[in-house]
């Protein structure tokens, strides 16, 4: 059994040793900085209180004056606004792309948006929304509405992005479910006709719950994406204007690369690591009841 | 028969919706700009050019044929390597039984969730202390080691679905574990590797993150970085932002036309745990 301890070396050490060094020790150490202060003294939880009650982070009194809400709430309007969008859409595009002559050829134009870099969906996202060149405005000028550059004003700026987003994410939903409705047996669905159900019903009482697992996972994979989303935010509004659009992981890097408090930055870093960590471990969770 | 058409009709519309945006910027980059004043959707007149493509390709301060080359340089060894090391990682975990297995797995699967936010202000301490910001030795290593874990669970989770006949029949024969992995399990996980491939190569080249923390000579920059620098301070030159954003998105595009079964089994494969 001597051999076999060499093998594995050979197998799995490269792969680990990297994984440490470059991944696994600036997580810790992310952590660590999170509880000092600048000069490696041991604060608690301080940078911690300063974020949350910074008005980058939280910013109730902008429910009553407008945006911004501070990064955390627009995160999580983000997931209000986008996960329905996108789940539902996607679900019902991959149902009826099913049945569509070319359905193929569309599937693979909607996921298009989750094929290109996403600091270019940022600029098609700014282009969609273009005061001259935007086909919203293009659309909204056919009923006479005069447009603007939505996502260069602090009401509309967020809820562009979030859009655009949705343009940009659907494919994901759609192939996911897409894959999802090849492995439904064609007998349930014939059998369901024989008993004259309407396909409302079928479409309720085999096709969805038949999807769960999959539902699962696009949540989970919609909501770290919501968590995480960074590039878009980057290129089309930088978090602007006046912190209107600006979410966690913009945040930490304004902290970290153009405020260098590395450890405020490392407090917002280790909250959005936790709400990542607390979507995935659900997702793990729930995969193995299913199977148990 | 008339509900079915609706459908199909309901279908293309859909795709159209879809198809737009691509269009725009299509049309935006190709024509002079006196003929966009009244949005690229108008054609009374109708002169297509490329000189934007030519002007995104020699920009001034934004090059994006260096860009193009730069991006290249980083994706290739950023593919290779972590392919390389997880495949024999994921082949590891699948045949053989060792002290903490599991635990060091369990990691593995944690660490996919993680945004890379997670690891940037150490990451870049590392890199000063080792002397390696701003080249592209780092940015290679920090994507090689963020693209361990998910190219780790993904082909350790192929190879469990491939029998083990021929590697024991192999064994019996009298070749060692490190000749049956390269001569017998590598040709046989091809498909699973092409799909890995696909998805490594256009993230690396899509990454704009890393790159923002560790690159920031001008001339050193790459494909992603140069199109926030494209637009103008006061307004924005679409005919040039938009032909830069063709360049930059055509590479992982045409890898997913060129690998698409590959890349929908990998996009699968990656989420579908």
């Amino acid at each position: 059994m001597k051999s076999k301890a060499k093998y594995v070396l050979f197998f799995v050490l490269p792969a680990t040793a990297m994984l440490c060094v470059f991944v696994i020790y600036p997580v810790a150490r992310t952590f660590t900085l999170s509880f000092l202060n600048s000069d490696g003294k041991f604060v608690g939880l301080q940078n911690y209180t300063r974020i949350f009650s910074s008005r980058d982070i939280i910013d109730l009194k902008g429910f009553s004056r407008g945006f911004p809400l501070g990064a955390l709430i627009h995160n999580l309007l983000w997931i209000v606004v986008h996960l329905p969008l996108t789940v539902i859409l996607g679900l019902s595009l991959a149902v009826l792309l099913k049945n569509v002559k070319g359905g193929s050829l569309i599937k693979s134009i909607i996921f298009l948006g989750m094929v290109m870099p996403m600091i270019v969906g940022g600029v098609m996202i700014n282009f969609i929304f273009d005061r001259n060149l935007g086909i919203v405005n293009g659309v909204l000028s056919i009923f006479r509405i005069s447009g603007k550059s939505w996502t260069a004003y602090p009401d509309t700026a967020l809820f562009s992005l979030i859009f655009g987003s949705v343009w940009l994410w659907t494919g994901f939903s759609v192939v996911l479910y897409s894959a999802g409705l090849e492995t439904i047996p064609k007998d349930y669905y014939e059998a369901a006709q024989l008993d004259g159900a309407s396909s409302w019903k079928i479409f309720t009482n085999i096709t969805v719950p038949l999807l769960r697992p999959i539902t699962i996972v696009v949540i989970t994979m919609t909501l770290l994406w919501e968590l995480k989303v960074f590039d878009i935010v980057y290129v089309a509004t930088m978090g602007g204007p006046g912190g209107a659009s600006n979410v966690l992981a913009l945040q930490m890097y304004t902290y970290a690369f153009r405020a260098f408090d590395f450890n405020r930055s490392a407090a917002v870093a280790v909250v959005l690591t936790l709400s990542t960590l607390a979507v995935s471990l659900s997702l793990l969770k729930s995969v193995k009841d299913e199977q148990a | 028969m008339n509900k079915k058409l609706f459908w199909t009709i309901l279908g293309w519309v859909v795709g159209l919706i879809w198809i737009i945006p691509f269009v725009g910027v299509v049309m935006t980059a190709t024509r002079p700009l006196d003929e966009l004043l009244k949005g690229w959707w108008n054609f009374e007149s109708f002169h297509p050019t490329l000189n934007n493509f030519v002007s995104a390709l020699n920009h001034p301060t934004a090059s994006l044929r260096q860009g193009m080359f730069n991006s290249l340089v980083v994706v290739l060894p950023a593919t290779f390597f972590p392919l390389i090391l997880a495949t024999m990682a994921g082949y590891g975990f699948s045949r053989y039984k060792f002290p903490m297995r599991r635990t060091l797995f369990a990691v593995v699967v944690i660490t996919l969730a993680l945004p890379q936010q997670t690891i940037a202000v150490p990451i870049f301490q590392l890199m000063n202390w080792l002397n390696l910001v701003d080249t592209y030795l780092g940015l290679i290593i920090v994507h090689t080691a963020w693209g361990i874990p998910w190219i780790t669970f993904f082909m350790r989770n192929f190879f469990t679905t491939i029998p083990k006949a021929m590697e024991e029949a192999a064994r019996i024969d009298g070749a060692s574990d490190i000749a049956i992995f390269f001569k017998i399990v590598l040709p046989m996980a091809l498909p699973a590797i092409g799909s890995a491939f696909a998805l490594q190569f256009t993230w690396v080249w899509s990454d704009f993150f890393l790159a923002l923390i560790l690159i920031y000579s001008p001339n050193k920059l790459l494909a992603t970085q140069r199109i926030p620098l494209m637009r103008g301070v006061y307004h924005v030159d679409w005919g040039l932002l938009s032909s830069a954003a063709i360049l930059v998105m055509i590479v992982p595009i045409a890898v997913y036309l060129l690998l698409q079964r590959y890349y929908i089994k990998g996009m699968i494969g990656w989420s579908l745990k």
